[in-house]
């Protein structure tokens, strides 16, 4: 039988150009895995889309799935005539197919099934029914006084065999759209029917009728234009890929066209240009490259004119006047304000709110700049130039430009307090204290931009704790895991040492102060009308009698007895009581030691050698931890770390059993002399050199020394454990080679928990 | 070519061929409805009618009114009343693009010069609790349209669907007369003996309204009337259906809606005066969907929402 080639069009109305590439995708999918599993291979299948056509061409399938036989063990042939006619009606058989065949378990019935194979047509309508009525559009719609739905109104289905004797329609329909061989070119250039015979027929027809079928050959050929008549000026064009991509699914005939933009509109800072016609007019920013300033635009029209575009294009920049006019107004009004000092702005804060827990942006302000002033020091940043620039950080979310372009944010505030007169390094923190914003995210390096960036992730993180919306699975609202990757990021990548259990201390009081205050004003109001709030009194007597564990955070509880004015006695002791009941900063510094442990596995590290190095004092100072952890991990690389772990296991296991078989600690007192053999001795002065290197080393935090001493001991220990027998007959020698152990253990424990560590 | 594809002389000639087009077409030409209402989409021949499986296919100019966006008739564009064409045909026929398209070409727009196109657009209303999919249609880059199939309405899934076009009339008059403001676009044709501009019919109003609504309005007049519309809303509709006076079967869809509408409209004036917080104004979209949706649940107990004698009450 001949083998044929499967095509494949849905036709419809315009498919939203973000969703085309998917669709073609699922498409491609859905339908050859239906024809797989029906049993109809084929050699290759490949699958495109424009605005108004998906596509799907499949070559070289079977032209019917192959007959199938299928053996099935029934019941004993003694059986109960209804076991026996439970099993035909399952089977889809007579009594007459049933064959009995002797087992060593007595007479059992067989049936043989044979399933027919089908022919491809009738295998490809079942499948291609099936695919559009199920089919995943992220959107869609009904339309008319039809049922289907599809993502816009579907208005013709093309679907054919083809084999060397010819095209044939595959009988099928699907809410009354009955499948053919014709289709449409383009829209207005090329308007009427096309009845396809092949792939190739059907991509020629389609190119005389104005349609470039393949989505990447119209981006090539948009990039291709644009960037030569950019180039022809001496120009570029700013490179957007997802732009690209978008406008490709905007056409099916790109015709290139490129404009200037008013001089009028120059002095706009790029950015607001690019956006502007991004956002608006999906126009691609055409810049000089001697100045930086982007002069021109290119837009794509879908279509040719007798006047080669000139309508298009002065229509165009009409419109794109108006957008700019609004975007200078903006600017304009926005400088206004930021010259006066931005108090408009940072007033309007007041009444946006953050999060109705967490009070307005104008609160968020505040707790920023404490924290940025706090973490200053720590960045090698300047405490009132990072307390300034946490104050204006916001400013800019009450600022014209960023309600119309929210993704303006941040950069906008750096034009707007630049312009005030401010240091850069103040305006630059407005732009990158939102920083990063993904993992592949710069982070951010300046002082002050590293210190503010720092205060708005901890304050979020604290403040979402506090009130107890942390991530669960895999929702995550407000996106706090990328918010402590942030702060993960910020300090590992700048090398920052700052112990964070301070610092999230800081940030947790301020929820806890609040919520404190509040709960007193609102007890104060109520005593005052002579409320007896029976839950209150009953509050207020736990407050006092609180056993709190005031090891979280004694410095802030100390600060707070400075302040008798500001607080009541129970408000003292309901900020004791929240940070007892929250224990949000030992809860959120493991929930970012979770996430360092996803950061560094990405990096190769084990999450057993994180451990190690979490159980280590001062690991709330992520920079330390990493070094550590990372100097682990090289060393468990090596061969003489791999077995040093082995040794130490070793050493630790027979301790271990010894201290729990005798009922002491073997832990100082080992002594040369009572050594017997050489390799005792040896130890003995491996460990004296190992410790004379380790400890300086670790007092310097320079972990890799450290550790490559600590590997050093992997051949005494492994010769030791060789030659000596440590559970000796002699009491004195026993005990001294149990306290040698505890060397060991002693000296390895102090470079990391290695005890955690697997295999 | 015909007298159609000539390019029109002023603002009501545009109006006018749309109009002549669509009843072509085969639409009922409406009139305005005549309360203040912020689109088109508003008036009870859309929001309504397109509910039930009843045919109906319908045009219509409707004024409109959006208090915020009043800008004492000095921005080129931005106006707090402008008008807005709105057709509705249910169900959507199959050529209702190509339908559209020829009334683009009815007003002077020649797609063989033009760029048009049809870009993704979905329009949700939550006041009328109605959603749909379609696109805005681009001529040049701008926006001349909304295309749009009604899936839902006032909480009701629309079947048949209808398919609603609606044209922003002074963006898209101000385009094909090339015109760069509002208050420059001729209004009737400016061969007339009296050659009037929108500016000459409607600067002077723009002002009065923008000071009203921006600082006169009174928010605790206009706060008591929301709460009369909303309670006179719920009071019409529950109502019993069978009239004791008629004894006949009367469902007051229309009345209620028509408090819905005020409602609506007061919630846009006491935004505009800037009494309402953010909080707020959810719960007031809320109060103003919770009516159109009663409304909504009315009409199909109707003959006009599909309602026959014998089916379910």
């Amino acid at each position: 039988m001949p083998v044929p080639d499967l095509l494949i069009e849905l036709f419809s109305e315009e498919i939203p150009a973000r969703m085309q590439t998917r669709a073609a995708d699922d498409l491609k999918k859905l339908v050859t895995d239906g024809l797989v599993e029906a049993g109809l291979t084929y050699a290759s299948a490949a699958a495109f889309s424009t605005p108004r056509r998906l596509m799907l061409t499949v070559e070289g399938a079977l032209a019917a799935s192959p007959t199938t036989t299928e053996e099935r063990k029934g019941p004993k042939a003694d059986a109960p005539e209804k076991a026996i006619e439970g099993f035909l009606r399952g089977a889809g058989l007579t009594r007459d197919d049933l064959e009995e065949r002797d087992t060593p378990k007595g007479k059992i019935l067989f049936a043989k099934i044979t399933k027919p194979g089908r022919p491809a047509a009738e295998i490809v309508a079942e499948v291609l029914e099936h695919t559009i009525r199920n089919f995943p559009w992220p959107k869609s719609m009904r339309w008319g006084s039809g049922t289907l739905k599809w993502v816009r109104p579907l208005h013709s289905i093309l679907c054919l065999l083809v084999t060397e004797e010819g095209a044939e329609v595959v009988p099928m329909s699907v809410d009354g759209i009955a499948a053919g061989n014709t289709t449409q070119g383009h829209r207005f250039m090329s308007p009427g029917t096309l009845s396809v015979r092949s792939f190739d027929d059907y991509t020629t027809q389609l190119a005389r009728a104005h349609v470039v079928l393949d989505a990447t050959e119209r981006a090539e050929a948009i990039w291709h234009d644009a960037t030569n008549q950019a180039f022809a000026q001496g120009l570029e064009v700013v490179e957007d890929a997802g732009l690209l991509a978008e406008v490709a699914g905007l056409v099916e005939w790109p015709v290139v066209l490129m404009g200037k933009i008013d001089t009028d509109f120059l002095g706009l800072p790029p950015e607001v240009l690019q956006t502007s016609m991004k956002e608006h007019q999906k126009f691609f920013s055409v810049r000089n490259p001697k100045s930086g300033r982007i002069e021109r635009f290119i837009t794509v029209a879908n279509r040719e004119t007798a006047d080669n575009g000139a309508t298009i294009l002065a229509g165009n920049q009409k419109v794109l006047s108006a957008r700019l006019a609004d975007a200078k107004f903006f600017w304009e009004n926005d400088l206004r304000t930021a010259n006066a000092g931005m108090t408009a702005w940072l007033d309007a804060l007041k009444n946006v709110t953050f999060h109705n827990k967490l009070g307005t942006q104008a609160d968020l302000v505040d707790r920023m700049a404490t924290l940025a002033r706090e973490i200053a020091p720590a960045v090698g940043a300047d405490p009132d130039q990072a307390e300034r620039a946490a104050r204006l950080a916001k400013a800019d979310l009450a600022s014209e430009m960023v309600y119309e372009f929210p993704e303006l944010q941040g950069l906008m505030g750096r034009y707007y307090i630049e312009a005030m007169g401010e240091d850069k390094a103040i305006a630059a923190a407005a732009q990158d204290h939102y920083a990063p914003l993904g993992p592949s995210d710069d982070v951010p390096t300046a002082p002050v931009s590293v210190a503010v960036a720092l205060a708005e992730k901890i304050d979020k993180l604290t403040g979402f704790w506090a009130i107890d919306e942390k991530p669960t699975g895999s929702k995550d609202p407000f996106a706090l895991r990328r918010a402590a990757l942030g702060v993960i990021r910020i300090l590992v990548e700048n090398k920052i040492s700052l112990p964070l259990q301070d610092l999230l201390g800081t940030g947790a009081f301020f929820f806890a102060y609040k919520q404190a205050v509040a709960g007193t004003k609102a007890a104060d109001t109520l005593k005052e009308q002579g409320f007896q709030n029976p839950m209150f009194v009953e509050n207020l007597e736990r407050w006092k009698v609180g056993n709190f564990d005031i090891s979280l955070n004694e410095k802030r509880i100390s600060e707070i007895e400075y302040y008798p004015d500001q607080i009541k006695d129970y408000t003292f002791y309901a900020i004791f009581d929240r940070f007892r009941e929250m224990a949000i900063v030992p809860d959120l510094l493991s929930f970012i030691h979770d996430r360092l442990k996803v950061y560094l596995r990405d990096q190769g590290i084990r999450h057993d050698i994180i451990d190690a190095c979490i159980a280590m004092e001062g690991s709330d100072d992520l920079n330390l931890l990493v070094k550590r952890a990372r100097a682990l991990s090289d060393t468990l690389k090596t061969d003489d770390g791999e077995n040093l772990i082995q040794g130490f296991k070793r050493a630790n296991n027979i301790l271990t059993q010894a201290e729990a078989a005798d009922g002491v600690e073997y832990s100082f007192g080992a002594d040369p002399k009572f050594a017997e053999t050489d390799e005792e001795r040896a130890l003995f002065e491996a460990l004296d050199t190992a410790e004379a290197q380790i400890t300086p080393a670790m007092q310097a935090q320079d972990f890799t020394t450290a550790m490559s001493a600590m590997a050093d001991l992997r051949a005494p220990i492994d010769a030791f454990f060789t030659a000596v027998q440590v559970n000796s007959d002699n009491a004195t020698v026993r005990r001294n080679r149990l306290n040698l152990l505890s060397r060991i253990r002693q000296i390895c424990l102090a470079v990391a928990d290695l005890t955690r560590i697997e295999g | 070519m015909t007298e159609m594809t000539t390019a029109p002389r002023s603002f009501q000639e545009i109006i006018l061929r749309l109009q002549t087009y669509w009843a072509s077409k085969g639409c009922a030409i409406l009139q305005p409805y005549d309360m203040e209402v912020g689109a088109g989409t508003f008036h009870p021949a859309t929001t309504l009618r397109s509910l039930g499986a009843q045919p109906w296919a319908a045009a219509y100019v409707q004024p409109s009114r959006r208090p915020t966006d009043g800008r004492y008739g000095e921005n080129p564009n931005r106006l707090q009343h402008y008008y807005q064409y709105q057709v509705l045909i249910k169900p959507s026929p199959p050529d209702l693009q190509a339908l559209y398209l020829g009334s683009l070409e009815a007003i002077g727009i020649d797609a063989d010069l033009h760029d048009i196109r049809f870009v993704e657009d979905d329009w949700e209303s939550p006041t009328l609790g109605a959603w749909g999919l379609g696109w805005e249609v681009w001529c040049d880059g701008m926006e001349v349209s909304q295309f749009t199939y009604f899936q839902q309405v006032g909480g009701h899934d629309c079947s048949p669907v209808s398919g609603e076009l609606t044209y922003g009339l002074e963006r898209l008059a101000m385009y094909v007369l090339a015109v760069d403001h509002v208050m420059d676009m001729p209004f009737n044709d400016p061969q007339s003996p009296i050659p009037l501009s929108y500016g000459d019919v409607f600067k002077q109003t723009e002002e009065e309204y923008a000071r009203w609504n921006f600082d006169v309005a009174n928010t605790d007049v206009l706060l008591r009337h929301f709460e009369e519309a909303e309670a006179e809303c719920k009071t019409i509709l529950d109502q019993v259906h069978d009239d004791p006076k008629t004894g006949k079967r009367i469902v007051m869809a229309h009345p209620a809606y028509d408090q819905a509408i005020k409602a609506s409209h007061i919630f846009n004036l006491l935004d505009a005066r800037g009494v309402i917080s953010v909080t707020e104004r959810q719960a007031y979209i809320g109060r103003v969907r919770a009516l159109t949706k009663a409304c909504a649940d009315a009409f199909v107990q109707t003959r006009a929402g599909g309602w026959t004698p014998g089916a379910a009450a």
